[in-house]
């Protein structure tokens, strides 16, 4: 019988012959914590004893949540991850240097047909370059970081099969947000994802990483594209090892495929407060918005701001709002700088913070006010998730948020792009 | 292994922002002082009306969003011995038994908030008064990380996974 990514992956990372439902205990390649979730696993690595952890080189922690820190008792929690990779026992990206799973991919930490698991729902992420790569806790972060090893039962996936190209003004994340839809936000608990199609190999990586980092807001275990010439070249460069990639044999059982028509999606919205509730931004126009925000892990990437300064370039943002942008990165930084699109950002009256999660999940940079509307490129609506529980969360692309910041209302960006 | 409390009802989707917001834990990894601010934002004074050894008793998709694993752990602290659910997210499922807590997969419509419930934990099995409910049975290592105590004691005793 044949198998998917993820039973291969699994299979190749146990010496199993990883069938559907089996606990299988998988070698990883990468274990990676941020400031939210490697202090505790450090606790626990202590209360263990470890000595040292299995393989320095594929343990990445990374400071991005809350920085840079907003009080002293972060501080201590971030010394506590500085005084842990002064040890020697990780490679350490401290404030400033990125947003997780920004960083991982960009300095080829992970790699086609490697099995990673984070401290970080949206470890699922990495699925975008053929790898299986999966969100854990504390708990699990310090085991895979003291064995080198995790169990895993092996998951059904779920084949999506998106035919045809996106229309022009149409984006991954729209791409993203019309699946999660049709799936639900837990139509996929439990389960693989892969995904294939022209519309699928027309989108590059930087789509690619975008739709991957979304699969957990269906449920999904992990997220997958099959590798081509575009993943191969996006790699090569970063990889610091040797790497194989995975492809599912064309007889492998999927549960259920899901066949979605690419050119059909147009600009998308999800309202307050679930991910799954999503309608086309055109319909949406009489709701104002009071703070934009651009970047996080989903949409912080070059590709994003690039897209956003298109629109914003010789426009100025609506006086009722404020427009907060993140690179995700400090490469995607400078090269936004290069490129001229952060000062056509600041023109336009955007303001840049640095590198960090910081308004995404409401720990600094942009909480907003009891009523207000935010319109952001996240991943996640839920009430209360930017800090405050008293305003409402739509999230769209980067083009749909720099045209709403502009209209000061909800608003199709493809007017915009013309 | 049997526990008894009450149960707190709540619907589907319970995420892990609700259960304990990013901007709380933010600033610790001391659960105990956290546990005050659990469920804050749908259920204000949860904690307050939680006696030791209650449940929590939910809908569908119980614990999605982050991997935070201060949820699990800010729910017992706060006196919660177990969530039972229709289903569960993933991460957060792993990450409640690994602490110890108990996460149960049943039917949850024939329990109301403020019932009487039972949990036979070997057997797998909810009682309310004379109703039995049947939970999924866990997979042999998530019961003996359970039983354990969680991952870290489960950790010690083996130095290493046993799936067999
Ligand atoms: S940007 Fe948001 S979703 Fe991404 S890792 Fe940071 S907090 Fe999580």
């Amino acid at each position: 019988m044949g198998r998917t990514i993820a039973q291969k992956i699994l299979m190749r990372h146990s010496g199993t012959q990883a069938e559907v439902g089996e606990i299988v205990v998988a070698r990883i390649d990468l274990a990676m914590g941020h400031d939210g979730s490697a202090p505790l696993a450090i606790e626990f690595l202590k209360k263990l004893g470890a000595k040292g952890v299995f393989d320095p080189a594929r343990v990445v922690f990374v400071i991005d949540h809350y920085c840079p820190s907003p009080n002293e008792r972060v501080s201590a929690l971030h010394a506590m991850m500085r005084e842990f990779a002064g040890g020697g026992q990780c490679t350490l990206y401290d404030v400033g240097e990125g947003i997780c799973h920004e960083v991982i991919p960009e300095k080829g930490h992970i790699l086609p047909g490697e099995l990673a698991v984070g401290g970080d729902s949206h470890t699922c992420t990495y699925g975008a370059l053929g790898a299986f790569a999966t969100g854990i806790g504390s708990s699990d972060l310090a085991a895979a970081v003291y064995t080198g090893k995790l169990w895993f039962r092996v998951p059904p996936t779920i084949k999506v099969v998106v035919e045809g190209h996106l229309a022009d003004g149409v984006f991954a994340k729209d791409l993203a947000l019309h699946i999660i839809s049709r799936v639900t936000a837990n139509g996929a608990t439990y389960r693989a994802i892969e995904f294939e199609g022209e519309g699928i190999r027309s989108l590059d990586i930087s789509g690619r990483l975008t739709l991957c980092n979304m699969v957990v807001e269906m449920g999904a275990k992990a997220g997958m594209v099959a590798p081509d010439d575009k993943t191969l070249e996006w790699i090569s460069g970063r990889a610091s090892r040797d790497f194989e990639p995975v492809y599912p044999d064309p007889d492998a059982t999927y549960e259920r495929i899901v066949e979605i028509d690419a050119y059909t999606i147009e600009p998308l919205v999800a309202i307050p407060h679930r991910v799954d509730s999503v309608a086309p931004a055109r319909t949406l126009k009489e709701i104002p918005i009071h703070q934009a925000n651009l970047g996080s892990c989903t949409n912080g990437r070059l590709e994003d701001l690039r897209v956003a300064a298109k629109v914003l370039s010789g426009r100025h943002v609506h006086p009722n709002v404020r427009l907060i942008v993140t690179p995700a990165s400090r490469p995607v930084y400078r090269m936004a700088l290069e490129e001229g699109i952060i000062k056509t950002l600041l023109d336009s009256g955007a303001v840049i913070v640095p590198p960090s999660c910081g308004w995404c999940i409401g720990a600094c940079n942009g909480i907003p006010s009891p009523g207000e509307n935010v319109i952001s490129t996240a991943n996640r609506n839920f009430k209360g998730r930017m800090g405050n529980p008293r305003a409402n969360i739509y999230l769209a692309s980067p083009a749909t948020v720099a045209a709403s910041s502009v209209a000061g209302r909800i608003t199709d960006p493809r007017p915009y792009l013309e | 292994m049997i526990f008894a409390g009450t149960a707190h009802k709540f619907g589907d989707d319970i995420n892990t922002d609700y259960i304990i917001p990013a901007r709380r834990k933010r600033d610790t990894i001391d659960h105990a002082e956290l546990a005050r601010y659990l469920m804050e934002d749908i259920s204000p004074g949860f904690p307050d009306r939680v006696r030791p050894g209650d449940f929590i008793v939910a809908g569908h998709n119980f614990g999605c969003g982050s991997s935070r694993e201060a949820a699990p752990l800010v729910i017992k602290a706060a006196g919660i011995a177990g969530v039972i659910a229709k289903s569960f997210a993933r991460i957060f499922y792993r990450n409640a038994i690994n602490v110890g807590l108990i996460a149960l997969e049943c039917d949850t419509d024939l329990i109301q908030d403020g019932d009487l419930i039972s949990v036979d934990l070997s057997s797998g099995t909810i009682s309310r008064g004379d109703l039995q409910i049947k939970a999924q049975p866990l997979p042999k290592v998530m019961l003996d990380i359970l039983k354990a105590g969680g991952l870290l004691d489960y950790l010690r005793e083996r130095r290493d996974f046993i799936t067999t």
